[in-house]
């Protein structure tokens, strides 16, 4: 598969938070304003092509040739978790303005099922270790997509007249719902 | 105990109250019983992992307990991994990538934190057991109204007859946000609607 298919695939067609389904408590939970949305796309684009990167790597050169292949969930949880913590002290020290806008969501990026799954897909999907950063950047980059354009969205639900019950999340689920039809339409570009 | 497993099913209602775990909620609920099978391996899980960070509750340093309880976490997991796939193999394949994603449930690690490191390993029993099905309640529910809709039939029964035309979009992902959107609004209504009566 080529790399301009696999990041197609990623950003429009199997969109990760509305078509598939990963990464769904930070696309509501961080949504609130476009600004902090696109940090947060950013700060997880980021996690998630190192980790496709690292974990390709261990798995290609550790796991297999060791026969270790069950212990998958365990280590590439722990990369992760590892990997934040280390884009944290790093952003730290090298732009204190960047870390303070992401700061609490970066800790936040340990328990997104969308970087977690991109490592596990890529292992599922048998990528190389190009197809594999292709595939985490531009899965990531859909992300980003997928909760900015959910943000604008949601600035204007706060004016807008909502009935009683629907306000909050039930409006919020119900946009995204509708935001996720428009993202059918890309099904079928490619095969 | 009791008290801990009717808290977790009703008042701390894991997804329609605290709205967490919603990445399983919305893709494992195609059908119901891809939905019950969900909620059960995450039932599973979230037992055994309460009941041993509850054990370890004086040992594990506060420091590294996040790191700690993730490890606990992901080597359930991987039990019920394999489990499924060697006992329950049309499950598994239906669950795909969300059986090893149950690591990153926030339900299963707000649990770990708020409950199991404070609370007797008996407690912390009952509080799985309650928050487990009360997830696996809710997940058979927003299933029922999407299978229904969705393909027309209940646990593989067709229910309308053959003239019914089903709704393929509720199965798909809009279909998703849009029921629990809309499960959502009438919880509230029911809640406005008691507190008016009051």
């Amino acid at each position: 598969m080529n790399l301009l298919t696999i990041a197609i695939g990623a950003i429009f067609v199997n969109n990760f938070v509305l078509v598939r389904f990963l990464g769904i408590c930070p696309f509501l939970g961080v949504s609130k304003k476009t600004d902090t949305a696109i940090g947060m796309g950013m700060a997880v684009t980021f996690v998630m092509t190192l980790a496709s990167a690292i974990t390709y790597l261990l798995w290609q050169y550790l796991l297999v040739p060791l026969h270790w292949e069950y212990l998958q969930t365990v280590l590439f949880i722990l990369i992760i978790a590892a990997l934040v913590q280390f884009v944290e002290m790093f952003l730290q020290k090298v732009s204190p303005a960047l870390y303070s806008a992401l700061g609490i969501y970066l800790p936040l990026i340990t328990t997104n099922c969308a970087v977690l799954g991109v490592t596990l897909l890529n292992t599922q999907q048998g990528y190389n270790f190009l197809q594999s950063v292709v595939f985490g950047a531009t899965a990531g980059v859909g992300f980003t997509l997928a909760i900015v354009l959910f943000a604008g969205i949601r600035e204007r639900l706060e004016t807008a007249p909502i009935p009683k019950p629907l306000q909050g999340f039930p409006i919020a689920l119900i946009s995204a719902s509708l935001l996720a039809i428009a993202f059918l339409g890309f099904s079928g570009l490619i095969k | 105990m009791i008290n801990a497993i009717k808290n977790g099913i009703l008042k701390r209602n894991p997804t329609f109250v605290l709205l967490l775990g919603m990445c399983p909620t919305l893709a494992t609920t195609t059908s119901i019983s891809n939905a019950v099978g969900m909620g059960l391996s995450a039932t599973a899980v979230l037992i055994c992992s309460n009941a041993v960070i509850s054990m370890l509750r004086k040992v594990i340093p506060s420091k590294i307990r996040i790191a700690s309880y993730i490890v606990v976490i992901a080597g359930f997991v991987t039990i019920v991994e394999m489990l499924l796939k060697a006992y329950l193999p049309d499950l598994y394949a239906q669950l795909g990538l969300f059986i090893p994603l149950i690591v990153v449930n926030c339900i299963i690690l707000a649990r770990a934190e708020e409950f199991a490191s404070k609370n007797t390993v008996l407690n912390s029993i009952g509080d799985g057991i309650g928050t487990g099905l009360g997830f696996t309640g809710a997940l058979t529910i927003i299933a029922f109204f999407r299978e229904l809709f969705g393909n027309g039939t209940l646990l593989g029964h067709s229910v309308f007859g053959a003239s019914f035309n089903p709704a393929t979009i509720m199965i798909l992902a809009p279909g998703g946000f849009l029921t629990l959107g809309i499960i959502l609004g009438a919880i509230n209504l029911i809640k406005m609607r008691r507190e008016e009566s009051k």
